[in-house]
């Protein structure tokens, strides 16, 4: 562990601990409609504007659509921007999600992750963000109120990387991580503040000796070389998110690598996850090895863009690995297992993979369920079907 | 706490608007200042006033990862007697779990209720609440009840919490009254 | 990304790859617009019968490519390098004195 800057340890759910985030961050202007689970991060932060906390133009919009439309038109105007939602509150901005993207606007946005409607649903899954990920966002996926804390700072000066401006999802699971009261190491506000630095956008609207236009039409003239352009950010991203990461960690002590391996080394089996499910993992993990079982742990965190290439390199070699999906794609993989099954394609030595979805719709993921897959990959048991962790396959 | 766990953990049962999900807040953050690690969450189904909840805490001295629910809690507080039977309140305790119940009867016949032949202790936080604060909050009686049943938390550090949450926005004979509260269910628990 | 304003004349005389031009679809040079003649795309041709005319400046607050000129408080002639020929000049003018002729007729 490296040296940690000075910090107070607080309790606050994940919630809180984003909000706390930005009221150090003090963006210029946040714009944002509450929304369950992640309405406590827009009346936190709220009551920092009204007591003067931060001096942040809160813009109290009617929906999301006009959420995302706000944050686009600051941020193009040159100035640091933030907001959040999840579930229905994303699929109603879903069309300026696309436009904040591609008019490169580098703003963050917690989301507190929720099921997609229907049947109506207020707890976690991945749907809403996972259904976003082709929506040209940078996604970062938290295990912890802390991790989701250290990833907003992060998140921000990846946003506004001059080889990235791209916007990002800071993702925490909703109700799980939103609601959970737990330790957070709240770092120094002129540390942070330091740490972030001021926005120099490379247009500006507000600049008013170098006018622009932005979102002027382009055709089949135009747009194909705008959308490679984003490919091009995207590609950026990798090593921006070290290099910032590199540089974060010298204040917080943590790693910030695109996922982090737990006791894989030798493991016969290992789990491949995302956000809160890890945390449940990782304590099967060590009641596992305890009884001398070789398990193994590996939590993703960057998941747009995906890094293919070091994923590949964690599970060369390995015996076999279970992902599970707090999402599906009716019909199809579900989302991080088809990232994961493409990342080990033309690997020589590649591990037999299986796919489990679990939790949707806010269904506990229990101990028991990922001893369960522990045990099944220890046993060799794979096959080309999704297995089911939680779901009654008869009544009860 | 049961052998071979890290963190003593808790089950709180009540109903929406009592308070519940503030009691296992306020216990964590006693817990935190003592140096502990710490976790509180609610079991949220959908938020509504009235109806049965539960909320856990841990606590502990190496960091808390699992985000399972408690299915094996060291201490159960039933902040809400008419919940007794309604729902399953000792489930997944084992042979050292702790049930407290705020009820005017005694132990005893607690037992005899539930049909349940383990530890349980009992105090009237109701009663309490009601001649001390002059309103029905029995959340912070029922953590005297379990200070002094556990000894999880220390005294102290929960007064401070009390003293931080409630003096300004109630101001100091209120605050105090909330703290005498604790203190009377702390030493009239029973069992 | 060019430190040039974009887009150029000689940009704009090409196909830039996407490597040349600015992000997300930037215009960077004001007023860039004017390099694009819509005079060319013209098929009518609005003509004004000056005699009727009563300067009320319809036309020219509501063309949308602001070709018609306005200055000391009078119109002035209609800019055919940008007159597009849409007509709506024609069709907003109370006193109706614009008509919309084929442009076949003044090629010759």
């Amino acid at each position: 562990m490296m040296a940690e800057a000075k910090h107070k340890v607080v309790s606050l759910t994940g919630n809180y601990a984003i909000a706390e985030a930005m009221r150090q961050i003090n963006p210029d202007v946040v714009a944002a409609y509450p929304i369950t689970p992640q309405s406590a991060i827009v009346e936190k932060f709220s009551g920092f504007v009204n007591n003067g906390l931060v001096d942040t133009e809160m813009v109290r919009v009617e929906s999301e659509h006009s959420a995302m439309s706000a944050c686009v038109g600051a941020s193009m105007a040159g100035i640091r921007t933030m907001t959040a939602t999840c579930s229905a509150g994303l699929a109603l901005m879903w069309e300026i999600v696309g436009v904040a993207s591609g008019l490169r606007c580098p703003i963050v946005m917690p989301i507190a992750n929720r099921a997609i409607s229907a049947p109506i649903n207020i707890h976690c899954d991945h749907s809403d963000s996972m259904g976003a990920r082709d929506l040209g966002w940078i996604q970062i996926y938290n295990e912890t109120a802390q991790e989701a804390y250290e990833n907003v700072f992060l998140a921000l000066r990846l946003a506004e990387h001059p080889k990235v401006q791209l916007p990002v999802m800071v993702c925490e699971d909703g109700f799980i991580t939103s609601h959970c009261v737990q330790n957070v190491k709240i770092f120094d506000d002129a540390v942070m503040k330091k740490f972030i630095g001021t926005r120099k956008p490379e247009f500006a609207l507000l600049d008013l000796k170098n006018p622009i236009t932005v979102g002027a039409i382009e055709l089949q003239d135009y747009y194909f070389e705008t959308k490679r352009q984003q490919q091009e950010a995207m590609e950026n991203v990798p090593a921006a998110y070290l290099e910032i990461g590199k540089e974060l960690s010298k204040i917080t002590g943590s790693d910030y690598g695109f996922f982090q391996e737990y006791k894989t080394n030798d493991a016969d089996a290992i789990i491949l996850t995302m956000s809160s499910a890890t945390g449940t993992a990782r304590s099967v993990v060590d009641k596992m090895r305890a009884k001398g079982k070789k398990v193994g742990l590996i939590k993703l965190r960057l998941f747009r863009p995906f890094p293919y290439e070091a994923v590949a390199k964690a599970l060369e070699g390995k015996k076999i690995v279970g992902v599970l999906d707090r999402s599906m794609s009716f019909g199809a993989h579900s989302p991080l297992f088809g990232e994961i099954r493409n990342a080990v394609y033309g690997m020589k030595d590649k591990p037999a993979l299986q796919s489990y979805v679990f939790g949707l719709g806010g269904r506990d993921l229990l101990e028991s369920h990922v001893e369960q897959v522990f045990e099944e990959l220890l046993a060799g048991k794979t096959n080309d079907e999704i297995k089911y962790l939680g779901l009654r396959e008869v009544s009860q | 706490m049961a052998a071979g766990k890290d963190a003593f953990e808790i089950r709180i049962h009540g109903r929406g608007g009592q308070g519940a999900k503030s009691a296992s807040q306020l216990i964590v953050e006693a817990a935190l200042d003592q140096g502990k690690q710490i976790q509180a969450f609610p079991e949220y189904g959908p938020e509504r006033t009235g109806a049965p909840m539960k909320t856990y805490a841990r606590i502990s001295d190496k960091p808390i990862t699992t985000y399972e629910p408690v299915l094996e809690p060291d201490t159960v507080l039933v902040i809400d007697p008419t919940l007794i039977g309604q729902v399953d309140v000792t489930g997944g305790m084992h042979k050292d779990s702790v049930l407290i119940v705020n009820t005017t009867e005694t132990p005893e016949e607690m037992k005899k209720k539930l049909g349940f032949s383990g530890r349980v202790y009992t105090v009237d936080a109701t009663g309490i609440s009601i001649k001390l604060l002059g309103r029905n909050v029995p959340n912070t009686p029922m953590i005297g009840a379990l200070m002094k049943i556990t000894g999880v938390i220390d005294v102290k550090y929960v007064e401070q919490r009390v003293e931080d949450m409630f003096l300004k926005k109630i101001g100091r004979e209120k605050t105090d009254a909330n703290i005498n509260a604790i203190k009377t269910a702390y030493d009239e628990v029973k069992g | 990304m060019t430190a040039e304003k974009y887009p150029t004349k000689a940009q704009l005389a090409k196909k830039c790859s996407w490597k040349e031009i600015p992000m997300g679809g930037v215009i960077t040079r004001a007023a860039s617009a004017l390099d694009n003649k819509t005079g060319s795309w013209r098929a009518f041709r609005p003509v004004i019968e000056e005699a009727k005319c009563i300067n009320c400046s319809f036309c020219v607050t509501n063309c949308p490519d602001n070709a018609v000129p306005f200055k000391d408080g009078k119109r002035g002639k209609i800019d055919l390098e940008y007159c597009k020929g849409c007509g709506i000049c024609a069709s907003v003018c109370p006193v109706k004195c614009i008509k919309m002729e084929e442009e076949t007729k003044f090629k010759k």
